[in-house]
């Protein structure tokens, strides 16, 4: 039990100073930290496959964007704190959030604990058996997922070059 | 003491197994001849410990080599003599070089970001040594047989372009934190075409397992032609696909963009200096070390002797006679080619490494699909194979050179 506590507490503080810090750099450093915390339960909890996914997918992937996004938008090193922009922008990141914590609230409640809870009735699953399901039944949510992640990365694309226009229409 | 569900560290002790050569057989039993008279838990522990030890003192042997190495071939292609004055032919260099960079004054910039600025090199290093764990260098040799260790390996691999990002970053110096944002695209354009190489790869073996990947080469077809992935078309185009994005990942010329020294002076190396920035260059290697020895797992058969017969000879000593011409490749690549333009970089990775790599995805499902072709549909199997290699090959590396002609000089 000790070693979850030790993540846990870990990935919590390191999300909430991530919160409490001014320094955004520092924030999505520490973000990163307690995306490796959680990378760590998988660990613990005997999943291998989505502890590794988890490292190289948030800490390798997710982690660069939001660097590049903060180094990009960010005009100097002075500005790279951040105060709350608007009253209404606030009120939407906790209307946001809420939402998300309502859902993963829902889905850990309505999901059987105390199942595979009791040392050594863990089911082993291999990556093989993995593989098999998301290519298998779950076939159909791992495409809406693409499509997602397809759609997101075109809308990118379309913001970073509507940038790009209202540049050269401020030079001219 | 045991951790239900942590799998990880309940591994399997591998054992010797009486039917291979002394050799063969050799690292096992000195490891348990030492290890042998513990209580199980502590033996456990005792024999990682040794394997750790093992693994980092044996690549930061190679790492000293390896400079000395550079240096020397380097100035045998600039027809310079290289290092000559420490010892005969320079041999004790490595030895000059780390008594030199332990001795060195260590400066921190003042407006430097402390924490990270000491955090960076000794992250970099940790997961540069962390990738080693997971390669098999001979039939007993793997440091840690995950199930899924290519994912481990790519997984802590990844993080190595954050440390860059954090030295960068914290030196509070404008070539630095261009080194920085340059260190973040090249591993963005950089870590599709590695990944997409190597699924290809995973495909045919059926496994994410390093050891089972080198088992599915392990075969020889008419018993002298070695089953080896990179004698495969897709295999083939795969390993060079893999083998170039491992250039960049390594931060290796021509890919070197974040320590450019024309450009940005060293990048993030800018603001480093004594041990720390010896630190910096142990990890470069390192990650060398590791992608080169993965690029031999996954196409090159592993610790696979290329010849039957050839069994009889230790199989690390094959792991390494195939590891020390891709880090001569390195040096050979780094003397030849002129360093790329930040735009070329990424244009070269979007629009020829990525779509090739996808395209090869395909190809590599061709040839899974076709392994019961026999007799004559096994020319008709290769050439459709050849030919989804070579022709996407040819036609976008003329689209990308379009335009492009060698440069022309005019006499007056």
């Amino acid at each position: 039990m000790l070693p979850l506590v030790v993540i846990a507490l870990l990935t919590l503080a390191t999300a909430a100073v991530a919160m409490a810090l001014r320094n955004l750099i520092h924030s999505a450093l520490l973000l990163i930290g307690s995306w490796g915390g959680i990378a760590a339960f998988y660990l613990w909890a005997g999943a291998e496959f989505v502890a590794f996914a988890q490292v190289l997918v948030y800490v390798g992937a997710i982690s660069m964007v939001v660097l590049f996004a903060v180094l990009l938008t960010r005009r100097s090193r002075t500005d790279i704190a951040l105060a709350p922009d608007s009253v209404g922008r606030a009120f939407a990141a906790i209307v946001t959030g809420g939402a998300v914590v309502g859902v993963l609230a829902g889905a850990i409640l309505s999901s059987p604990l105390g199942a595979g809870t009791v040392a050594g009735n863990a089911p082993a699953i291999s990556v093989r058996d993995l593989g098999l399901q998301l290519m298998g039944s779950h076939a159909a949510a791992l495409l809406v997922v693409g499509g997602l992640l397809t759609v997101a990365l075109l809308g990118a694309v379309v913001i970073a070059s509507a940038d790009r226009a209202e540049k050269e229409d401020d030079r001219s | 003491m045991t951790w239900p569900g942590l799998s990880l560290f309940s591994l399997p002790l591998a054992a010797a197994n009486p039917a291979d050569s002394f050799l063969e057989r050799a690292p096992l039993l000195l490891r348990d001849l030492l290890t042998g008279a513990l209580p199980d838990p502590w033996r456990w522990l005792a024999n990682s410990l040794i394997a750790i030890v093992a693994t980092v003192v044996v690549f930061a042997s190679l790492f000293a080599v390896m400079t000395l190495a550079e240096r020397k071939v380097l100035g045998r292609m600039q027809n310079r003599p290289g290092p000559n004055r420490t010892g005969p032919f320079g041999v004790l260099q490595p030895l000059a070089d780390g008594i030199k960079m332990l001795t060195k004054e260590d400066i921190v910039p003042r407006s430097a970001d402390q924490v990270l600025h000491l955090l960076a090199p000794i992250t970099l290093l940790a997961f540069s040594i962390l990738t080693l764990a997971v390669i098999p260098y001979g039939r007993n040799l793997v440091g840690l047989d995950l199930d899924a260790s290519v994912l481990y390996f790519f997984a802590a691999g990844a993080a190595t372009e954050l440390s860059v990002f954090m030295a960068g970053w914290a030196s509070r110096n404008k070539y630095a934190l261009l080194a920085a944002m340059r260190a973040l695209a090249q591993l963005i354009s950089y870590e599709l075409p590695l990944l997409l190489a190597v699924v290809p790869v995973v495909m045919l073996a059926s496994s994410l397992r390093f050891t089972e990947i080198v088992a599915a080469q392990g075969s020889w077809a008419w018993g002298f032609f070695p089953q080896w992935f990179v004698f495969t078309p897709w295999g083939f185009a795969g390993f060079l696909l893999f083998f170039t994005a491992s250039f960049a990942e390594a931060n290796r010329a021509p890919f070197d963009l974040p320590e450019a020294e024309s450009e940005l002076i060293a990048g993030h190396l800018t603001e480093y200096s004594g041990f720390k920035y010896a630190l910096f260059f142990m990890a470069e290697y390192f990650g060398m070390f590791a992608l080169s020895g993965v690029a031999v797992t996954l196409f090159l058969g592993g610790w696979n002797a290329p010849l039957p017969f050839l069994t009889m000879v230790p199989s690390y000593v094959w792991f390494a006679l195939k590891l020390f011409p891709l880090l001569f490749f390195f040096i050979w690549v780094r003397a030849t080619f002129p360093r790329l333009r930040m735009d070329q970089l990424t244009r070269f990775a979007w629009k020829f490494l990525v779509p090739l790599a996808l395209i090869n995805l395909g190809t590599a499902a061709f040839w899974s699909l076709t392994t019961g072709w026999s007799g004559p549909l096994q020319l008709v199997r290769w050439a459709i194979a050849v030919t989804l290699v070579v022709g996407p090959f040819v036609v976008m590396g003329r689209r990308l050179s379009a335009g492009v002609r060698p440069r022309q000089y005019r006499y007056a």
